[in-house]
């Protein structure tokens, strides 16, 4: 016994405090997320360390040592990075052998690129009724603009090649993957023996099977199997591939966020009336879906860099092209990190703004808190 | 929801609205619902009790086809529940059910919820579908939170829009699946009176529940059940007053001491 009395009461309640100035703001955030423990403050400071040691010579060797100026690789004497190539070779790391004179139309592909995939993503964009119907119209527009015909000259697949071929092979994929992997996922879970089994059976054939091994297969055995009049575009075949690839995976991630929505949510679909479609289009999917946007965006992410396997038809894309430029007499041995260190900015920036924008769309979708 | 007919008593010339004749279901090997007879009556409102397992929840998932049954006939408004997919369709837009856990969709908002089924079920416009949703989540007195999601809302709440959700396809039953069990005490009243003002408008109810002071105000026969069969029913007085079997006054005494 404390000796207090038994009975207390509060006769006022006690008003909100501001929390303590080294609990919140500046301070609060450094003192919880920098230097909460000694071995925090330990870290702290070696990556401190670290990056006072790297940055400043890396600066110096890509920016301020750089020659910037010159027509071969004899002409980068400095210590720093040899950029005189970039003048000449860019537009070979962005369009490959695109013919010069058709440059403008894989431009004007990809700025209505622009609006065709902001329009998907973005609500609140002006003429958005309009703008969905261009996002579902892009695909042909691309491809007439890109391959030609109709008036246009005709471009072979073959001459595609640079920046805009990973854009080209990753986007469609991306398109693709998608919806084949959301049915893939439901006929996974679906009730029907075929369908599920033929799902089963693709998914884990294709995850079971290195890409490369796919890609092989497609490229070189299939046309021994096929009447020698069907001839499918090799591009498209590589395009196909990747994208079933991708597919699976995809129904896996999508299958994990269908297992996490609860019993529930089907039954009330289903007392309401609604059919086995409608019930996942609106209340399923957008639940799943939204679960496995990390997933999604991982698969997505995956995706784009294995366009760079388009190496393997002989097709020269970004990475393709820094290789061709290494190997060149007149750059040789003067431009290796340069060029790839082109090509990963190129997919950095593509990767690291999908990867933005799925985490500022599940702030978005969250509607547990706002 | 017509006020007049709400002075009506339940049955009168009509056939039985649903009608349920040598039920038998299992679950794998477990007999979970042996021999149910049972004609329930337009207007008619029954309470159902018994203790856990008793089969009660799944008796009325086989009134709306949400468990399926192996032997015997279930007739709902005139339509029987077969493998039949139209049928089962036909009857699930008539008959409302609210369940122990709300189920209301996190990613639509109250008012979303509300008309997702008349816009995509009954094919109303959406005007349509928005006005007859603000005229019931304002009959269970919520609708101020029409624009809020469900995760926003208290579990009383919830509870209640998920009524007014069954109520805006205006169906003509309404089954209830212990719909004050997962709340915190204080929210049971809010829920329960929402229930009796609706039980005034002369719906058809059926509510598996334990709230004894529910079935004593509302309802007009109170049904016992355990493993699996239907042990006693009558009407409230006498059901509480002088239950007749062992069972029954056992389940009593366990819930009506504490």
């Amino acid at each position: 016994m404390t000796g207090q009395p038994f009975h207390r009461s509060r006769a006022e309640m006690l008003q909100e405090r501001p929390a303590p100035i080294t609990s919140v703001g500046v301070i609060g955030w450094m003192r919880a997320n920098l230097f909460s423990t000694w071995l925090n403050v330990a870290l702290t400071l070696s990556a401190l360390a670290l990056l006072a040691l790297t940055v400043p010579p890396l600066i110096d060797w890509t920016f301020l040592d750089a020659t910037f100026a010159g027509s071969a690789g004899k002409d980068c004497t400095g210590e720093g990075a040899c950029w005189a190539w970039l003048d000449q070779r860019i537009h070979q790391f962005v369009y490959g052998f695109y013919p010069a004179e058709a440059y403008w139309r894989a431009n004007l592909a990809v700025v209505l690129l622009v609006p065709a995939v902001g329009y998907l993503l973005f609500a609140n964009l002006p003429y958005a009724r309009y703008g969905r119907w261009f996002s579902l119209a892009y695909p042909v527009i691309a491809a007439f603009l890109l391959v030609g015909g109709l008036g246009l000259d005709v471009v072979r697949t073959d001459q595609f090649g640079g920046f805009v071929l990973n854009l080209v092979a990753g986007i469609t994929g991306i398109v693709l993957s998608l919806p084949i992997g959301i049915l893939l996922a439901l006929g996974r879970r679906s009730r029907m023996p075929i369908v599920r089994t033929f799902s089963v059976a693709f998914i884990e054939f294709i995850r079971g099977v290195p890409l490369i091994t796919l890609l092989f297969v497609a490229i070189i055995l299939l046309p021994i199997f096929l009447p020698r009049e069907v001839s499918l575009d090799q591009l498209v075949r590589v395009m196909v591939i990747i994208t079933l690839f991708a597919s699976a995976y995809m129904a896996e991630v999508i299958r994990g966020g269908l297992q996490a929505i609860p019993q529930g949510q089907y039954e009330a679909g289903q007392a309401m009336g609604l059919g086995y479609w409608q019930s996942m289009r609106l209340i399923v999917l957008p639940q799943a879906l939204k679960i496995s946007i990390p997933g999604i965006v991982n698969t997505f992410i995956g995706l784009f860099k294995d366009t760079t396997l388009v190496i393997i038809i002989g097709l020269f894309d970004i990475l393709g092209q820094a290789r061709l430029l290494q190997t060149n007499q007149d750059w040789l041995g003067k431009v290796d990190y340069e060029t790839f260190l082109l090509a990963a900015l190129f997919f950095f920036v593509i990767c690291f703004g999908m990867s933005r924008y799925s985490i500022n769309l599940e702030k978005r979708l969250d509607t547990t808190r706002r | 929801m017509p006020e007049a007919e709400a002075e009506a008593g339940p049955g009168g010339a009509e056939d039985p609205i649903i009608q349920i004749v040598g039920l038998n279901k299992w679950f794998g090997a477990f007999h979970v619902l042996r021999d149910i007879d049972l004609m329930v009556e337009a207007r008619e409102r029954i309470v159902i009790c018994g203790p856990s397992g008793s089969g009660k929840s799944t008796l009325i998932r086989c009134i709306n086809r949400l468990e399926e049954h192996q032997e015997g006939r279930v007739v709902v408004d005139g339509t029987e529940l077969t493998h039949n997919l139209k049928n089962i369709d036909v009857i699930r837009r008539e008959v409302g059910m609210v369940f122990q856990q709300f189920n209301l969709f996190p990613h639509l908002t109250v008012l979303e919820n509300c008309t997702l089924a008349p816009i995509w079920v009954r094919k109303m416009p959406k005007a349509e579908a928005a006005d007859i949703a603000m005229e019931y989540l304002t009959r269970v007195k919520i609708p101020e939170q029409a624009d809020k999601y469900p995760g926003q809302l208290s579990g009383g709440q919830q509870q209640r829009v998920a009524i007014a959700r069954s109520l805006c396809m205006r169906p003509k039953i309404m089954l209830f699946d212990e719909p004050t069990s997962a709340l915190d005490p204080e929210m049971i009243k809010e829920v329960l009176d929402v229930m009796v003002d609706l039980a005034g408008t002369g719906m058809t109810m059926l509510v598996v529940t334990h709230e004894m002071g529910f079935a004593r105000q509302v309802a007009h026969r109170v049904i016992f059940m355990d493993e699996g069969q239907i042990v006693e029913q009558n009407e409230p007085e006498t059901f509480f007053n002088d239950p007749r079997s062992d069972r029954t006054k056992l389940f009593l005494s366990q819930i009506l001491s504490h």
